[in-house]
């Protein structure tokens, strides 16, 4: 199944970041996407001003896994440790669709022709949903990319958009080199090496609070608002099967706007929660980073001391925390830097989408209501038959 | 249709059902309901009066009407079932959502049924029914009463024998046919729409405690929030979401009461269809069943001429006579019954079309309703995300 997005759809399809794609000297986005099996092959289009590329347009095709590497690549790469590395795009997520296709095979003999026409109609949405929406977090993963004044720059991120050849041998390279050291150090017990650390500095004390305070709620949210939309959809699906059922009574128009609102709403509202709940849990990963530059420090002093007691091996040891000193200070001014822009990021992002979902569930409420009122009207007038 | 209308005018009889009372404690408890009716037919007593009566009182009166009628071929309106897991909770004093929900469906469908009962022009004259609506004290002698499982036994019972009986009836009215299995359609129909208007209850119920589960969330996340206009709009959203909760909640009612109810109406009232049908054909058995005896009665008078036994031929000739009779009777009895179920018939779809108009009409009322208050609430909310900065 081949899908392409037009212009318009594109526009509402961008709904989690404000607009990134501004600087004209790199320009990228994700014009269509081919959907085979389970694979999703991305075609990635670069337009760019900068010497650093060969050609001043061109695009590749890629797929979910060379995304990881990319940002894998970036997490591993020590100079970006004062950096907030955007989250990785989610894994395309077929399932849902995909079970609900197969149950509607199995169901078929048991549905008249048109509520089955009617529940396929309904799942290609869906599936059209899904599929629009990875190809969204995808372009968005590169957009925040080019739009960072260091991470652009990147030479594996240049390879990612320019080689014109598959990636999956660089990327089989890579895992051995890298060997997810950071990754693995990073997911366990991050918390609690941030709470414990003592904090001089009044601004990361604060971010730190809000972030580990913030963080659980988002999560918490994106999971209530994951529920509802859900449930939503069940009551979708079920004005499917009842207005078909009603033939020439149909409920028709409902149920598309019902199945409409579900799908919007889960764009919007689910969309940005999840969204940032992965930009939070990069910004831990940040404060992270420097907790752990902290201690490292705070051990080559240790050294230090040791080492002028011994009076053995001082310089090395002054060398080593100087090192060490130069590492956190970069950190937390780079770190300061990117929570600062973060924050009006998100602040930014959620007044729009916000907005968006506002506008969007009253434009579907009004068009509801005329179909409503239409039809009533219709039924009063008795213009409306009774077949049964 | 001109005629009918006319007939409607004149038709002034109100009936409402109000005002649930628990009598009693414990297990021997029971629901009283006040039955009032307003009326400026000469039959009654008064214009207006009210009386007591609980709910074996009303299959009470269903079961006299079935027994008087129902061999007639008439369609007698069926009362809503029994339901001991409902009465339990309201005996034990259970005083929750979901008992209330029960005592009030319980109530409307009483309602609904006495109505089609006087609605109905034959049994309104019944004595038993103006006995019902009028008399003080009506001895419940039902109070072994018709239980869910009783009730379906008795309608199954005309069925049944009807599936049992494996005699091609001679249809020399196709019509009979044709209808019976419209009736047979819409039945599956009705069945298989009532499932899904139930799934679309419960999603509902459940969207409702979803959108709930997520306000407080959202409020706790707002809470949380240090840019102040975006901890304002997130606390207004979780109010947006709260609104929206108790929208889905009445929704879900009305989905239930306009919807759910009305196709459980005529899931029952279908099966009293069905039930007039198996009593035409009971009628055409005993007539042809006449015919058979006399037939053989017919055969035994030639055997004794032949076999020349004077003594016992009279009492042949008599049994033919009586056995003519019978079979004139009973052919006479079929005509009759084959026309009031074909009048039945086309009262009842009438009245079915005006029931569904009338529901559905009401039901989407409600949504419209439902979307009107879900863009006042989203149109309040805009201006507070656009003062996001």
């Amino acid at each position: 199944m081949t899908s392409t997005l037009d212009d318009s759809e594109k526009e509402k399809a961008r709904s989690v970041s404000v607009d990134l794609n501004n600087d004209a000297s790199l320009l990228i986005d994700i014009p269509d996407a081919l959907c085979e099996r389970d694979k999703v092959k991305f075609t990635v289009h670069t337009k760019t001003t900068l010497s650093s590329f060969q050609k001043p347009d061109f695009s590749v095709p890629r797929q979910h896994e060379d995304f990881i590497w990319l940002h894998d690549a970036l997490v591993e790469t020590e100079d970006y440790a004062g950096l907030i590395i955007p989250p990785a795009p989610p894994k395309p997520d077929f399932e849902s669709p995909r079970e609900k296709m197969h149950k509607l095979g199995e169901g078929e003999a048991t549905m008249t022709k048109e509520e089955y026409t009617k529940m396929k109609q309904e799942l290609e949405a869906e599936y059209l949903a899904v599929f629009k929406k990875t190809v969204q977090v995808h372009e968005v993963f590169l957009q925040r990319l080019s739009s960072h004044p260091i991470l652009s720059k990147d030479r594996n991120f240049q390879i990612f958009l320019e080689y014109d050849q598959d990636l999956s041998v660089r990327r089989k390279n890579a895992k051995e080199t890298f060997g997810s050291f950071f990754k693995n150090m990073v997911k366990s017990a991050d918390e609690v090496i941030i709470s414990g650390i003592k904090e001089v500095d009044d601004f990361f004390e604060q971010e730190k609070t809000f972030l580990l305070d913030y963080s659980s709620k988002i999560k918490d949210s994106t999971a209530r608002a994951e529920k509802m939309t859900r449930s939503h959809k069940n009551v979708a699906d079920d004005y499917i099967h009842i207005s078909a059922t009603l033939n020439s009574l149909s409920v028709d128009d409902n149920t598309k706007v019902e199945g409409r609102v579900a799908s919007d709403e889960e764009l919007k509202l689910t969309e940005l929660f999840r969204y940032y709940m992965l930009d939070i849990q990069a910004a831990k990963d940040l404060l992270y980073r420097r907790a752990r530059a902290l201690a490292d420090y705070e051990n080559s002093n240790k050294a230090l001391d040791k080492a002028r007691l011994k009076s053995k091996d001082i310089t090395q040891a002054e060398e080593h925390q100087q090192q060490c000193l130069q590492k956190f200070d970069k950190l937390s001014e780079s770190g300061k830097r990117e929570l600062t822009s973060f924050k009006g990021r998100r602040v930014v992002a959620f007044r729009k989408n916000l907005i968006e979902m506002s506008e969007l569930e009253i434009k579907h409420a009004k068009v509801s209501q005329g179909a409503q009122s239409s039809f009533s009207f219709l039924w009063d007038l008795g213009s409306c038959s009774c077949t049964w | 249709m001109q005629l009918e209308e006319e007939v409607e005018d004149k038709f002034e009889l109100n009936i409402s059902i109000t005002n649930p009372e628990k009598v009693g404690d414990g297990m021997n408890a029971y629901m009283a309901y006040k039955v009032s009716t307003q009326t400026t037919l000469p039959m009654f007593r008064s214009k207006t009066f009210t009386v007591r009566r609980r709910f074996s009182d009303f299959l009470g009166l269903y079961e006299k009407l079935s027994d008087k009628h129902t061999l007639n071929g008439y369609i007698v309106p069926p009362p809503p079932e029994k339901s001991i897991m409902g009465m339990t909770k309201v005996k034990v004093g259970k005083e929750d959502n979901s008992s209330a929900e029960f005592v009030e469906r319980r109530r409307a469908a009483l309602e609904r049924y006495l109505q089609r009962v006087v609605f109905h022009p034959s049994l309104l004259q019944d004595p038993d029914v103006r006995e019902f609506l009028e008399r003080d004290d009506v001895s419940s002698a039902c109070v072994c009463a018709l239980s869910g499982a009783g009730f379906l036994k008795m309608i199954n019972r005309a069925t049944d024998s009807l599936s049992k009986m494996t005699i091609k009836m001679n249809e020399s009215d196709v019509w009979f046919e044709e209808k019976l299995q419209e009736v047979e359609a819409e039945d599956q129909q009705l069945r298989k729409l009532h499932i899904m208007v139930d799934s679309l209850v419960g999603h509902r119920k459940e969207l409702s405690v979803n959108t709930g589960g997520f306000a407080k969330s959202v409020a706790m996340l707002g809470s949380s929030e240090d840019n102040t206009a975006l901890s304002r709009a997130l606390s207004q959203l979780a109010e947006v979401e709260d609104k929206m909760e108790q929208l889905h909640q009445e929704q879900a009612a009305s989905d239930s009461f306009c919807f759910a109810e009305l196709l459980a109406d005529y899931i029952r009232l279908l099966g009293s269809v069905r039930a007039s049908f198996d009593q035409r054909m009971k009628t055409w058995q005993r007539w042809q069943d006449a015919q058979n005896m006399l037939q053989k009665k017919r055969e035994t008078e030639a055997k004794l001429l032949w076999a020349n036994k004077p003594d016992k031929l009279q009492q042949a000739k008599d049994d033919i006579t009586e056995w003519e009779a019978k079979v004139t009777q009973y052919e006479r009895d079929f005509d009759r019954v084959s026309a009031t179920v074909r009048k039945e018939v086309l009262r009842f779809e009438k009245e079915k079309a005006r029931d569904f108009k009338k529901q559905i009409i009401k039901y989407l009322e409600s949504l419209l309703q439902s979307q009107q208050q879900l863009i006042k609430y989203w149109e309040a909310f805009l201006p507070e995300a656009k003062a996001i900065a």
